[in-house]
């Protein structure tokens, strides 16, 4: 009986965090709007573009391989599996042992991997702009989330994100510098992992700012569909770690109960609604930077990361 | 036991005589491969015995009476030895049948297939002998056999200078080794492994074996600064030897140090972990970075073996790290994990430069600039290069993932360490081990992006043709074991068991009895991974949204020209380069690093020359090591010269003053 109910949570948290993904983006979207003065689209307009697209013809260059039409699913299915891997409304998923949160990184690192090759398959200078950047911005802020995964698992004692997000609720954690330093940090990566404004913007297809819209300048329909809840889903997922791991008030235990589970729910959309907020409020606050700046951004994350571990490392067992 | 794995070295030895037999010989090559290939399966299963037998027997030990009269020559085949003759067989095991295809277009196959079989027996000696003599004779076989094959392309001037450095640094390391081991026998000469660990040395002489074994074994695996042979022999040699010096050979060097420091020294002391944790992290970042900066495919990935080192290091310094504590649980984890990705990096390397080795065939061409759009030509050598590039990527759910997984959580582990430095030092390697990683794929998003997609930038490329069948057979069962790895660790983490249990005194837990074959390390509130799950996730989540796209929505596809933001040229020389994808890269950390420069030659307005674009970069181990001491010696030898052209007269008093001196020296001695 109790597998059956963390059977049907695991499988309601991936059902929620799909459908929750385009809500996300489209609510970002309409606030950043309304910030700029504009009244904006429906936030429900991403589901309609996603609709669409996946009804519309797909145009392949003629030199598009298996990879170009394969990249999108697969980079889809590896975000989609991360993301259902984040407690969001309730611990104790039942599949989170599968993979901890060095496992999560990595397979973040994977979608990104097969992207960045699918960006380079029909050969177009864009194409590879986008890829060679996409992977310079990664190649630094990867280490700098492993440091901040670092931080927080040496507080917790686990990589496990079930219990790292246990313990967070519980009430031995206290206020760390370690973990404020790790906020910050993760902070930036998640800007700089989901292509915000000031790294990169989601919202151009102007040829000299564009990172990764120029990686994925080629697709069309269904595979674009793909990408665009793909990236819709790594926001999510970006903003349920942070709540998950800073703001992990109001989520239900394991086998909490259905009165539980919905108090979890709708804390969980507070936070995501929170978080969507702070993100407009940011990213209209702010311009995007030159692109070699960017290294300079993330290596203060990766710095923040590693003084959190060295300061852990330091203080334990003293 | 060692007489069957004598009976197969003996074999392989033989072997060698195809090479002067071929042309009289009808099919000299694929007989000389065939029996390679058959000589280490043999081997091969062996070594498998020997590993899951290794539990609770005794070692095999064989002693023959050939060698030093006064000591005979000693094998022995414990747990350490039975893995590592696992990994280097069945590398030499795919090189071999690899080698069937690949060999048939060798230009001068004589030259490689009389040294190819001696060069497999010389790896197999060396983890056989159990006496200091035998080691040594058996790893000077392997380095010269292995010399004789990248000089075997002799008619390249870049292959002689190869040749001539590898022999260099490989004499350099030999040398060291023999002052180590001389220094572990002591003055009575217990040259036997046996009488090494039964006199443990003193804190003092350990210190002097662990530099010199980091010399030996260390510039025969690559460790920055010793490296610079690397890149350059290993891409010089034909492609299945090259992987088997990349992915085979440098795990021998690796067996070297650590049969050295974990088994003949005795207890580590606190600080070679860190030295070696230090050079690891080094290494790694380095090895990864430079790797990034190459436009030629062998060398790019002769680069990345240095990086792999590192990683190897790394685990193996935290080992000797917790070992120093009495942390032995910890020491296993360390250990597994570095022993770990001596198997992880032997399968992806040797996948990788048969790849190459198969475009190399295919095109003619190492030179990625080059290439590109092979994915189309050879679907079969782009798929398997393809699951190599993310295995080396450490991307889950393949092996390279795994290992460095465990690697990481041995770090997390670490704040148990006492000691102050450890304490600063282990999170900085975490946080360049994270980093070596990322670059790691950064690289290979590059090396497969430039090689196999786009379109091809020569005619050559656009003119490839697919591998032959063993080739592709080779290729297609180290891509398997890449996923067989990453997919059940938890049955090859069960096998380094009984190594750990040997070197550091205890083993992880028994992983196979776990439910859904999870690996947990250490338990499983702390940590736990299960690669089997994760691509069953995976895979359902693929499938099911693009059946379900298929089904309900379209499936209508259309090919037209690419779209290219509406601005597309036809020229594929307009396409993002290697040179251009290493841009961003260089730009963060080629100043610091490399020393780059780089150089826009514009033409002034009206002139009719092509602007030229040229960068400088700079191997500071060369800059900052190899050329001071060649200098030195250079400079020491044109001192020494006129020694050559003295009289008779006075080379006698030479004699005679050296004689003297040294019955001094000998008389204040005792």
């Amino acid at each position: 009986m109790a597998l059956i109910l963390n059977l049907i949570v695991q499988g309601a948290q991936m059902a929620l965090v799909l459908l929750l993904a385009p809500l996300l983006t489209g609510v970002v979207r309409l606030m950043k709007a309304r910030l700029m003065g504009r009244r904006g689209p429906s936030p429900l307009q991403p589901y309609r573009d996603l609709l669409r697209l996946t009804r519309k013809e797909a145009v392949l260059a003629e030199n598009a391989s298996w990879l170009f039409r394969t990249a999108p699913y697969l980079v889809f299915a590896m975000i989609w599996v991360a993301a259902s891997l984040i407690p969001t409304f309730a611990t104790g998923l039942i599949f989170s042992w599968s993979a901890d949160l060095i496992a999560i990184v990595a397979l973040l690192g994977s979608a990104r991997f097969f992207l960045a090759l699918a960006g380079m398959d029909i050969g177009t200078s864009f194409g590879g702009i986008g890829s060679s950047r996409e992977m310079m911005i990664a190649s630094l802020a990867e280490p700098a989330m492993l440091m901040i995964v670092f931080t927080v698992s040496l507080v917790a004692g686990s990589t496990q994100l079930s219990t790292v997000a246990a313990f967070m609720q519980g009430p031995d954690v206290g206020l760390r510098v370690s973990l404020a330093l790790a906020l910050i940090g993760l902070v930036i990566v998640a800007i700089a992992e989901n292509a915000r404004i000031p790294v990169d913007n989601p919202a151009t297809h102007l040829e000299l700012t564009m990172v990764h819209e120029a990686m994925v300048l080629e697709y069309s329909g269904r595979h674009l569909a793909m990408i665009e809840a793909a990236s819709a889903l790594k926001l999510l997922l970006y903003v349920s770690l942070i709540a998950c791991l800073f703001a992990p008030f109001g989520m239900a235990t394991a086998a909490a109960g259905p009165v539980a589970y919905a108090a979890g729910a709708l804390a969980y959309g507070g936070k995501l609604l929170g978080g969507g907020l702070l993100l407009a409020l940011f990213e209209t606050s702010i311009a995007k930077m030159r692109v070699f700046r960017v290294p300079e951004f993330l290596g203060v994350a990766l710095m923040l990361g590693l003084l959190g571990l060295v300061l852990l490392f330091v203080t334990r067992s003293l | 036991m060692l007489i069957v794995a004598a009976l197969a070295i003996l074999c392989l030895i033989l072997l060698g005589l195809c090479g002067p037999l071929h042309g009289r010989l009808g099919h000299a090559t694929s007989i000389a491969y065939a029996g390679a290939a058959g000589a280490t399966a043999v081997l091969l299963l062996m070594g498998l015995a020997a590993l899951i037998g290794a539990a609770g027997a005794a070692p095999v030990t064989a002693s023959l009476s050939v060698g030093l009269p006064w000591l005979g020559a000693h094998f022995r085949i414990d747990a350490l030895s039975a893995y590592f003759m696992v990994v280097v067989n069945l590398g030499g095991l795919a090189a071999s049948i690899y080698g069937i295809g690949y060999g048939e277009h060798e230009r001068q196959p004589g030259r490689v297939l009389a040294f190819f079989p001696a060069f497999l027996a010389g790896m197999n000696m060396v983890l056989l002998a159990d006496d200091a003599f035998a080691f040594l004779l058996s790893w000077e076989f392997m380095s010269l056999s292995s010399w004789l094959l990248v000089v075997a392309n002799h008619r390249q001037p870049d292959n002689l200078h190869a040749g001539y450095v590898y022999l260099v640094m490989a004499s350099m390391g030999t040398f060291a080794l023999l002052l180590g081991f001389g220094l572990l026998a002591g003055p009575e000469g217990g040259y036997a492994f046996e009488t090494i660990r039964a006199a443990a040395p003193g804190s003092g002489r350990a210190a002097i074996v662990l530099a010199l074994a980091l010399l030996g074994a260390g510039s025969k695996a690559g460790i920055v600064p010793l490296h610079a042979w690397l890149p350059l022999a290993h891409p010089a040699a034909p492609s299945h030897v090259s992987a088997l010096m990349s992915g085979v050979m440098t795990k021998v060097a690796v067996y070297g140090f650590v049969r050295i420091a974990f088994d003949l020294l005795g207890p580590p002391d606190w600080w070679w972990g860190l030295v070696v944790l230090v050079l690891g992290g080094i290494t790694a970042v380095m090895g990864v970075l430079y790797a990034l900066m190459q436009h030629d495919l062998k060398r790019l990935l002769a680069y990345h073996t240095v990086e792999n080192i590192g990683i190897i290091y790394i685990g193996l310094g935290l080992a000797l790290a917790f070992q120093a504590q009495g942390h032995a649980g910890v020491a296993a984890l360390g250990l597994a994990a570095g022993l770990l990705h001596v198997l992880n990096h032997s399968l992806f390397k040797s996948l990788l430069f048969f790849g190459s080795g198969a475009v190399l065939v295919a095109t003619g061409e190492r030179d990625m600039e080059r290439l590109g759009g092979l994915i189309h030509r050879m679907p079969a050598t782009a798929l398997y290069f393809l699951v190599g590039c993310a295995a080396i990527s450490a991307l889950p759910p393949l092996n390279g993932f795994v290992s460095e997984w465990m690697t990481f959580q041995a770090i997390l582990l670490s704040p148990q360490l006492p000691d102050w430095t450890l304490r600063f030092a282990v999170p900085a390697v975490g946080a360049i081990l994270a980093l070596s990683a990322a670059l790691a794929a950064t690289c290979f998003v590059k090396a497969f992006g430039i090689v196999f997609l786009g379109r091809p930038r020569s005619l050559e490329a656009a003119a490839a043709r697919e591998a032959d069948r063993w080739q592709l057979g080779s290729m297609g069962a180290l891509a398997a074991l890449c996923v067989v790895v990453g997919v059940v660790p938890g049955l090859f983490v069960d096998l380094l068991g009984p190594v750990t249990q040997l070197l550091v005194g205890d083993r992880l837990g028994p992983q196979l009895g776990l439910p859904w074959l999870t690996l947990v390390p250490v338990a499983e509130a702390r940590s736990s991974y299960n690669g089997l799950l994760l691509l069953l996730f995976i895979a359902f989540s693929t499938v099911a949204p693009a059946l379900l796209i298929h089904r309900y929505a379209t499936r209508a596809t259309r090919r037209g020209a690419l779209w290219d933001c509406g601005t597309p040229t036809s020229d594929p020389a307009a396409q993002y380069s290697a040179g251009s994808f290493a841009q961003p890269i260089r730009r963060v950390f080629g100043a610091m690093v490399f020393h780059a420069r780089e150089h826009v030659d514009m033409p002034q307005p009206g002139e009719t020359r092509a602007a030229r674009f040229h960068v400088d970069l700079r191997d500071l181990a060369w800059d900052f090591f190899y050329d001071p001491v060649a200098r030195g010696v250079s400079a020491v030898a044109g001192r020494m010269n006129h020694l050559q052209f003295l009289t008779i007269r006075r080379y006698l008093t030479l004699v005679f003053g050296a004689l003297v001196l040294l019955l001094m020296v000998l008389a204040v001695w005792h």
